[in-house]
């Protein structure tokens, strides 16, 4: 069964359940689409970015309550409070996003519990608010003048609006914002190596899932009619987390199933444990909060993944390769392109690289070697904009590197690999190898998200083809990345590299724990890339692995330049000999 | 090997869908020194993180005739298993003698008496001197060298039978190597059995008694270590073939 | 606002925040050894300050039910971990459930003695406390290896069940216990309390013990050298079960302490501990986490704040003390240089 037909049959089962379904369930199902609204915000924030949020009810609240007080007090129309409140949300998201996600994780999660505790506090004590006991009267929402007033009337409204939101999510989750939103988990590194900025990236989807937490405040307010804060407190949010974490990440829908699952178990369970305690109270967090733990030592990609087991994947269509991209000029054979001079990085008293000097010309392959500890990942690191040089110079086509943001060098023409594998798991081959496009594209999240981006992506898959045409790897296309083997997976990373359209090529120990036949496969890519024109510099503790195929060789050892020349020179050189073997 | 007090057969270690370590066979005879070499990237950290139950393998391995496999860290070195790893792993923040006397954590656990380990504390300062002097410094203030004598010196506390050593010259100057290596030798003699794994093979096979060539995850040449040491194919190993 | 008005709230201020001092410093020792951000120590206070009063109350705390719950489900779940191996088995049970049984057996006890107020205070810290061991056990033992992010969750969801335990083996009533002392002291011209003496005194006396316990003690050291360096303690032989074990059931036994303090100050509900526990946090989170002294000069500093704004504005008393977190942040976002996680 093809998944749209599942997608159709779904659309078609909330299409009609209010004619059919009792009022009690109608009002469960108003519920669920404005749950499904929050966990779909966690699950883009949780899920796929690897952040998390207690606060999301703060922000229904702040959509709930600005529509409540200035529709009430000020008589303003719904259709104003909306954008108004969108507004705040924005400027209030992205004030904790910035403050708290360029520190380690758990700042943000902890800064939302006391966001949400100061603001249900506020709503509480602020008189125009209504203290504890709320605002009554808020107007109903009209549509060209029809009055949404009764319960199945506006459940049309509130599943349009959550089927509109899981239709946005889903695109820009498929598109070059997206790819990078779900590259987030893997560190800042490879991102930024493509121009991605992580703690930017990370603001927005906060600001995603704070905005669509608070359009579900907002149809609340107007389903409702009435708000008092609490709906809005820290255990809500902590439900809606539950309701993600329940769900799962593989897919915009896990936040539908855990929403749905949630509310029916909180009504089934409020009903059943007074019963079985014999008194009232909110029992049912015992319940929630063990399933949470179980959930998260047993399953945590959610209860999803076992439900799309039966489901068949939809097999996409490989996109046609073409070059349809912008080029860089490439500089002429020979004309200097990469010029370090003196460059000296200190750790603490530790001097790892110490006052190193070699260039690269254009259409050369230079190798940089040395045995292990020699410093030679730390000079790659200051050349790629990873690490910053203590002193010295590194110039890139005239430009100078030190300094520079990795994105910035990436922008410059320069692509790197690295020897610790960092694809994406999650993605595909060719989305990988896209994400290395990322700066050539310009289309954002609002444009990917309402799928104005057709040519920019479509500009974008084929150019990631074209790589992946280029490395010999186009029929691995749409596997798993993670499902390749090492080998392959390093010839992934190298079409990334490609894919960004660079003048020099930077490979962090290609090499490494590459079979034999692996590595001659390797070593003929290069040497096809250089009869392309492509400047290639590569660092490699692979004696054997080197000696054939570069131009030139640069030996480090202690941090120092020992050696350099050609290779068959340096082999033969005592000091180089010693190095290696030991003394 | 029958008296073998460590022995490793058929191992393979994988990380995910990339296997780093393919069917190595290896034995420690008690009372002597055994060396792995090899190039960077060659396996040789992977091998010792699954001998110590950092990592999981699939294969036996026995120490002192007992399988291992599948046993905590933790166990390992109650058993009488110490590793020095590559990256040292000192507490840095705590000083000199506090990591000294940590290296005897588990003899202490074990009810061992507080001057038991006061004697070892005096061997090891006896070995590395200078540690004595350093007591009350930081460990994380101390230089490339005597980080490394103080890692030896804390997994010696815990009076191992077997000392798994990953790497000793990595990042050290030559002058350093050779006294480390020497050391090693002495503690050798004194009926110690190690593991030595290395990238600086020269040395390594000065030092041991046997020693195995590890490539890409595959042993691939071992014999007694004066013998390796003038072999060819360990030359080609290290710098080429071409 | 007149000296002897400030001199007050100064007073009450330190007296909240040494407490919030303590609960701070378990906050650290927890994260520090486990990576843990520990929400459920709260919990701990309230539950110290609700078994102790169901004692005065001459009532059976329900805590003997609690604890009785917890050995069952570690129990349980020592079963299915080593259904092969019986000799782990009751090891890990006798680690894990057995002081959870003991301390059942000590409150009722107690109880059933009609045993003086110092024989309820101890039964009632070693209650709170051998629920450490098994909350660990529980809940983080099996995803000790996992990002910061996930057990954080963890702790949410733990901060949950045990709010809803709560709830049901106290009931929804608040309680308060009987001041240690009711006399005050003449300060020049203003009045210390001879609570407040104690509590200041108390928490300086722990700290101290505290301080004492990681620079002297084998298990003292072998906590810091875990925090230290996790791969580092295995290969000396410190089980990171074993440290984060420990560090959890410090945590418990800080917070019952804090709980003991507490109690004739403030009415406890079982739900009070999430915030009196999270205003801890606010002074952990002063000091990043990581650093002792910060966080406790954090935690003293947030005490104040919240004295102070309650008379200013004492409607917005948790307003101020939870927005407080934000500037803290930023200028933490600014001191602190990025790094990449995991």
């Amino acid at each position: 069964m093809n998944p749209r037909i599942l997608v159709a049959i779904v659309v078609a089962v909330i299409g009609i359940a209010p004619q059919i379904a009792p009022p009690f369930y109608v009002t469960l199902l108003n519920y669920i689409g404005l749950y499904s609204l929050v966990a779909l915000g966690l699950v883009l924030l949780t899920g796929v970015a690897g952040q998390t949020s207690f606060g999301q009810a703060a922000f229904v609240g702040l959509g709930a309550y600005t529509t409540a007080v200035l529709t009430t007090q000020y008589g303003f129309s719904p259709w104003i409070t909306l954008p108004i409140a969108l507004g705040i949300t924005l400027v209030i998201g992205y004030v904790l996003g910035i403050i708290t996600l360029s520190m380690g994780g758990h700042y943000l999660p902890l800064a939302t519990i006391a966001w949400g505790i100061s603001l249900f506090f506020l709503m509480g004590t602020i008189e125009s608010f209504g203290g504890f006991t709320g605002l009554t009267g808020v107007p109903p929402v009209s549509i060209f003048g029809f009055e949404l007033l009764k319960e199945s009337h506006f459940y049309y409204f509130i599943w349009l609006v959550v089927l509109a939101a899981l239709w946005c999510v889903a695109n820009l989750l498929d598109s070059r914002p997206g790819r990078a939103i779900r590259a987030l988990k893997q560190g800042s590194t490879m991102i930024e190596a493509f121009g991605v900025h992580p703690g930017r990236m990370k603001t927005a989807v906060f600001v995603i899932a704070a905005l669509l937490a608070c359009i579900s405040g907002w149809l609340y307010a107007h389903l409702q009619r009435f708000v008092n804060p609490t709906p809005f407190g820290i255990n809500q949010g902590i439900e809606y987390l539950f309701m993600a974490v329940v769900g799962g990440a593989t897919s915009v829908w896990g936040a539908v199933l855990g929403a749905t699952l949630i509310t029916l178990l909180k009504t089934w369970l409020q009903d059943l444990l007074p019963q079985i305690i014999g008194e009232a109270g909110q029992f049912e967090i015992i319940v929630f909060g063990i399933l949470l733990v179980v959930m998260l030592q047993y399953a945590r990609d959610g209860l999803l993944p076992y439900l799309q087991h039966f489901v068949p994947q939809a097999k996409r269509a490989l996109p046609a390769a073409a070059d349809r991209l912008q080029h860089r000029t490439m500089p002429v054979a020979d004309s200097p392109v990469l010029d370090v001079n003196t460059a000296r990085k200190t750790f603490g008293g530790l001097v790892a690289v110490n006052d190193v000097s070699f260039n690269v010309n254009a259409r050369e392959v230079v190798g940089l070697i040395g045995p292990n500890g020699a410093g030679k990942s730390t000079c790659f690191n200051l050349i790629s904009g990873a690490l910053d040089a203590t002193s010295g110079s590194i110039k890139f086509m005239g430009q100078e590197l030190i300094g520079q943001t990795a994105s910035t060098i990436s922008k410059l023409g320069l692509a790197r690999t690295f020897q610790h594998v960092k694809l994406v798991a999650t993605m595909t081959v060719v989305e990988n190898v896209a994400l290395g496009a990322y700066l050539r594209g310009t289309k954002g999240i609002l444009a990917s998200a309402l799928k104005f981006n057709r040519e920019d992506e479509a500009a974008a898959l084929a150019e990631a083809m074209r790589q992946l045409e280029r490395v010999g790897l186009a029929a691995h296309a749409h596997d798993a990345a993670s499902s390749l083997p090492l080998g392959k997976q390093r010839i992934v990373e190298i079409a990334r590299a490609l894919a960004s359209d660079p003048i020099l090529l930077l490979l962090d120990e290609p090499a490494a724990g590459l079979r034999f036949a692996e590595k001659e496969q390797l070593a003929k890519l290069i040497r096809g890339l250089k009869d392309e024109g492509m400047t290639v510099l590569l660092v490699e503790h692979d004696m054997d692995f080197v000696m054939g195929l570069v131009d030139r060789l640069v030996v480090l050892n202690f941090g120092q330049k020992l050696a350099q020349g050609l290779p068959e020179a340096v082999q033969a050189d005592p000091a180089v000999r010693e190095a290696y073997l030991g003394a | 090997m029958s008296d073998a007090l460590l022995e490793v057969s058929d191992l393979h270690v994988a990380y995910g869908q990339v296997e780093a370590v393919r069917g190595v066979s290896l034995s420690v005879p008690a009372g002597k020194i055994a060396t792995v070499i090899g190039p960077n990237g060659a396996g040789k950290t992977t091998l010792l993180g699954a001998i110590m139950g950092l990592l999981p393998s699939h294969g036996a391995i026995r120490f002192a005739g007992d399988r291992i496999d599948g046993k905590d860290t933790e166990a390992l070195v109650r058993m009488g298993m110490s590793l020095v790893p590559e990256k040292r792993e000192l507490f840095a923040e705590m000083t000199v003698l506090e990591n000294l006397e940590l290296g005897g954590f588990a003899r202490r656990r074990a009810g061992e008496s507080r001057a038991a380990l006061a004697n070892t504390l005096e061997e090891v300062f006896a070995l590395f001197p200078r540690m004595k002097e350093r007591q009350p410094q930081l460990a994380g203030t101390l230089s490339g060298g005597e980080r490394q004598m103080l890692a030896v010196g804390r997994a010696l506390m815990g009076k191992p039978k077997l000392l798994l050593l990953d790497e000793p010259s990595l990042g050290l100057a030559p002058l350093i190597t050779r006294d480390i290596l020497l050391t090693i030798t002495k503690l050798g003699e004194t009926g110690l059995s190690v593991l030595l794994i290395e990238q600086n093979a020269r040395a390594a096979l000065q030092t041991a008694d046997y020693g195995y060539v590890l490539e890409t995850g595959e042993l691939s040449l071992e014999g007694k270590a004066v013998d390796l040491l003038h072999d060819e194919r360990v030359i080609a190993t290290y710098l080429g073939k071409r | 606002m007149d000296f002897s008005i400030a001199a007050l709230l100064t007073q009450d201020g330190l007296t909240n925040g040494a407490i919030y001092c303590l609960l701070a410093l378990a906050l650290v020792l927890v994260f520090a050894v486990t990576r843990v951000i520990f929400i459920p120590q709260g919990e701990f206070v309230a539950f110290t300050v609700l078994t102790l009063a169901s004692f005065e109350q001459n009532k059976l705390p329900g805590t003997v039910w609690l604890l009785i719950a917890l050995a069952a489900t570690v129990l349980l779940a020592e079963i299915v971990a080593y259904r092969k191996e019986p000799g782990r088995m009751l090891r890990a049970m006798a680690a894990s459930a057995l002081p959870c049984v003991i301390a059942a057996a000590i409150v009722w006890a107690v109880f059933a003695m009609q045993a003086g107020f110092a024989l309820q205070v101890a039964a009632t810290v070693i209650a709170v406390t051998s629920m450490g061991p098994a909350i660990y056990r529980l809940a983080y033992q099996p995803v000790a290896t996992a990002p910061v992010l996930t057990l954080l969750i963890v702790s949410v969801a733990v901060h949950f069940v045990l709010t809803g335990l709560g709830l049901l083996f106290f009931g929804a009533e608040g309680a308060r216990t009987s001041a240690f002392t009711g006399s005050t002291f003449a300060l020049g011209s203003m009045n210390v309390s001879g609570q407040s003496l104690l509590v200041y005194a108390f928490t300086v006396g722990l700290v101290v013990a505290m301080a004492l316990f990681f620079k002297y003690t084998l298990f003292g050291k072998a906590l810091r050298a875990t925090a230290a360096n996790r791969t580092g303690a295995r290969l000396v032989g410190i089980s990171p079960n074993f440290a984060g074990s420990l560090s959890v059931t410090l945590a418990a036994a800080i917070g019952a302490l804090s709980g003991l303090l507490i109690g004739p100050i403030t009415t406890v509900y079982y739900d009070s501990g999430f915030l009196i526990g999270l205003k801890g946090f606010v002074g952990a989170i002063v000091g990043g986490l990581a650093s002792y002294p910060i966080a406790a000069g954090g935690a003293i500093f947030v005490g104040l704040v919240e004295a102070f704004s309650s008379f200013w504005a004492s409607a917005y008393k948790e307003v101020i003390v939870f927005t407080l977190i934000l500037p803290v942040l930023l200028w933490r976002s600014f001191t602190t240089t990025h790094h990449e996680e995991e």
